[in-house]
């Protein structure tokens, strides 16, 4: 078994008369590591999906060691010796590691011979540079250990040319960083050639030997990672934008203790602890940044402070008893932007100025009668949008039909319009290109500095370390580690996400 | 008399072969429904096949004087109402549960339609199989009068069990119903697997609805299912997806459905609604004891509507 190299050679795809590939080609040398840079929406995904045959090109070819290939399904490029890790787990939670992976194998009706399916594997596993515990459930494997099944699940199907989405998004730094340098290695020994696809610097520069960058849909530059190097690299990939400049942190003391929770714990929905006796107190004018893998209680953390899930502990505000009714809300001054606002903070089937009225549509001006005022209600989305830069085809588009990014924004003006003293934010720029992400950063920090009380929860660790005051990081639903912004060390905070201190 | 020497022993006697005649049904089409469940889909029409196949088992043992024809007949026409509504639910953006409803209503209305004529005659019915043969005591030889029909449920739920654990077909059944997108990403069609798995569970409705109308009661009528097929539905979700929990749960509803005819044939009559009222009454404590609000249900398919 030995790598395969790969081309692409000027695939452009369309949808509609949206061009998301624009003639671009790219060589993945047998035996390389090759990052596929490029932000959100720049093709990066969409280009894969044509080399796994979920998409058909509509022009342009791919050759897998230098013989022209169809895919025209997902199946075909297995056959040809393409395997995907796909951003998301594609292993079934419910079944054991040696389930899924036999099952991966292809389709036998009939009985399976358990004892020789795990003589097979275990012998496959003895060649491996790591190895996972075969009789354990997937849904109970750590991301690292799901991740690393997902790739062995892919050797294991005999690929020599293996493509990782996005791989490191749910791992800590160092599972991340064991996870890439066990690819590497069976890279560097011929066994494979790796495509990654990512965002992040750091990994590029430390695994990949070659690199293609892609802005909007074309290739904008490729080339060995050595030669480009960071700046050229980040030049490329974000064009002539100015890199995400934050509205400027001002120094200040924190001020009066705003938040804090006191020995809250919560279930999750199996009826499992969710939070463990999390004690946390963030005060006037401070960002508090909460780290963590993702799944180790975040979304309870806030589901509880947005008064969705029930809980013991005290939850207070401005030292009183918080139970986010509409009327402390408002007493509070207390805003939440949560994760995939849509969902959480949206009805989508309601305007954009009807979910911009959400917060005080029963107040004067807009409310306070029996009657909502329609007229003060679009003078206060016209003026929202303006403001906050949400591009939709006007104020009485249903939210559902605005892109991620001006929900996100769209959400955040109706949270942030009015006075904050209290902000709570998970994940806000998820998924959002650079622009939306320094406007949103811009927006939070300017909050802070306002004097409101920030806690932003969030699975990336850079975002935290660029806005947050203080750092605490969350591990199986405890607080298990804090430091300061200026002590803050990448190290120890990965160390204490995997929960092994 | 033995009837008398019998005296209160009866009433567990006969709520034991109660529990053994009545459950027959649900146990049927709670083993289809498991496997209909785990490729991730619910069918809420089985209560419409349940009565369609009683219908179409008494008419064809009528017609044909074999009453296992009937049941065969019974089974296919079941399966078809499981490919309509398989095929209902292919079709983008249809929701599983809206369909189910309206086959529930189709289905009744169908067979009630078609049924009006075998209202009357009287059709051959299934044997049965002598289990108290070793007992001199006659309440206890006909209390085991035991259906043959049972006799195959019983086996069919340690099958499904293991197939369901150790066969290719059972693997990718649980993979369609926990993960589609994996199903999907390693080439199989989820709706396909769907498609034959509502079948499967629309089979052994349809044969669990000529049990009732070809053994116990055994006459054909509108009354005749009384929304066993819903309750069916719902000790799925009881038994958490596992075949042989599914037969002590139908043995469970089975005894709670014969409670009331046996405190009957005892003398007690007072409150005799009320104890026939005992299957429903179970199926609501059940609910709520299985169903409580701030918890998904531990062991339940991923891709199921009612959990997603």
């Amino acid at each position: 078994m030995s790598a395969l190299g790969l081309e692409a050679i000027e695939i452009t795809k369309r949808f509609g008369d949206f061009t998301a590939l624009d003639r671009v080609s790219l060589t993945l040398r047998p035996g390389t590591v090759h990052a596929l840079l490029g932000e959100n929406g720049a093709g990066k995904s969409t280009l894969v999906k044509c080399l796994m045959g979920f998409y058909h090109a509509d022009s342009g070819e791919i050759k897998i060691a230098g013989k022209t290939q169809k895919v025209g399904n997902p199946r075909d490029a297995q056959g040809a010796g393409i395997g995907m890790v796909y951003q998301y787990f594609t292993l079934v939670p419910s079944m054991t590691v040696l389930e899924n992976l036999t099952m991966g194998l292809g389709f036998r009706p009939g009985r399976i011979d358990w004892r020789a399916e795990r003589a097979k594997l275990s012998a496959f596993l003895a060649t491996m540079p790591f190895g996972v515990d075969i009789d354990r459930p997937v849904s109970q494997l750590a991301a690292g250990e799901k991740q690393k099944a997902e790739i062995l699940k892919q050797l294991y199907l005999q690929a020599r040319i293996l493509i990782l989405d996005e791989p490191t998004s749910v791992l800590t730094p160092q599972e991340a960083d064991e996870m890439l340098g066990l690819v590497r290695s069976m890279a560097v020994e011929g066994r494979l050639s790796v495509l990654i696809i990512t965002h992040k610097f750091r990994e590029v520069l430390a695994f990949a030997d070659e690199v293609t960058v892609l802005r909007r849909g074309k290739l904008v530059g490729a080339g060995k990672v050595n030669d480009l190097g960071v700046a050229r690299m980040a030049s490329l990939m974000m064009g002539d934008q100015a890199a995400g400049d934050h509205a400027g942190r001002l120094e200040r003391e924190s001020g009066a203790l705003m938040l804090e929770l006191n020995n809250v714990s919560a279930l999750d929905d199996a009826g499992n602890p969710a939070l463990r006796r999390v004690n946390l107190q963030v005060h006037r004018g401070e960002i508090v940044g909460v780290a963590g893998v993702s799944g180790n209680g975040q979304t309870a953390l806030v589901e509880v402070l947005a008064g969705q899930r029930k809980h013991q502990g005290l939850v207070a505000v401005a030292g009183e008893a918080f139970g986010a009714s509409r009327k402390e809300i408002w007493r509070h001054k207390f805003s939440l932007l949560p994760e995939e606002p849509l969902r959480n903070a949206c009805v989508g089937r309601m305007s954009v100025a009807e979910n911009m009225a959400f917060r005080n549509f029963d107040r004067p001006p807009l409310g306070g009668g029996i009657l909502v005022r329609r007229a003060a209600m679009q003078r206060q989305a016209d003026d929202l949008i303006a403001r906050y830069n949400v591009r939709t085809t006007g104020p009485d588009a249903p939210v559902a039909t605005l892109s991620g990014g001006n929900v996100q924004r769209a959400v955040l003006a109706r949270e942030l319009s009015g006075e904050v003293d209290v902000l709570v934010c998970a994940n806000p720029v998820f998924g959002l290109d650079f622009a939306a992400v320094a406007d949103i950063h811009g927006q939070i920090v300017a909050a802070r500095n306002r004097g409101a009380a920030v806690l932003l929860v969030s699975e990336d660790l850079d975002e935290l370390l660029e806005l947050a005051d203080r750092v605490v990081v969350i591990f199986a639903g405890a607080i298990v580690y804090e430091t300061s912004r200026s002590g803050a060390d990448r190290q120890a905070i990965g160390i204490h996400m995997a929960g092994h201190a | 008399m033995a009837g008398d020497a019998l005296g209160w022993w009866g009433v567990p006697l006969a709520v034991g072969a109660g529990a053994i005649r009545v459950s027959t049904p649900f146990l049927f089409v709670s083993l289809g429904e498991v496997v209909t469940e785990t490729s991730g889909r619910i069918n809420l029409g089985l209560e419409g096949t349940l009565v369609m196949g009683a219908m179409t088992g008494y008419a064809v043992s009528y017609l044909t004087g074999s009453p296992w024809l009937g049941v065969l007949v019974a089974g296919i026409v079941g399966a078809l109402f499981g490919a309509l509504h398989a095929a209902i639910c292919s079709l983008p953006k249809v929701n599983d549960i809206a369909v189910g409803i309206a086959l529930m209503l189709f289905g009744t209305g169908a067979a009630f339609f078609l049924g009006t004529t075998f209202v009357a005659p009287s059709a051959r019915h299934l044997p049965s199989i002598p289990a108290g043969f070793w007992s001199n005591v006659p309440q206890i030889q006909a209390a085991l009068k035991v259906n043959a029909l049972f006799f195959i449920g019983v086996a069919v739920a340690p099958i499904l069990a293991w197939a369901l654990k150790n066969t290719g077909t059972g693997l990718m059944l649980r993979m369609v119903g926990d993960n589609s997108e994996a199903a999907r990403a390693a080439g199989y069609s989820p709706l396909m697997v769907r498609l034959w798995a509502t079948m499967f569970g629309g089979f052994m409705a349809g044969v669990g609805g000529a049990d009732l109308s070809l053994y116990y009661p055994g006459s054909w009528s509108e009354g005749l299912s009384s929304g066993q097929g819903i309750i069916a539905v719902a000790l799925v979700i009881f038994a958490r997806w596992r075949p042989m929990a599914c037969l002590w749960a139908s043995l469970l509803f089975g005894g709670a459905g014969a409670l009331g005819p046996a405190l009957q044939s005892v003398g007690v009559t007072g409150g005799y609604y009320l104890f026939n009222a005992a299957p429903y009454i179970l199926t609501l404590v059940i609910m709520i004891i299985a169903c409580s609000p701030d918890r998904t249900l531990a062991g339940a398919p991923g891709e199921l509507s009612i959990t997603k």
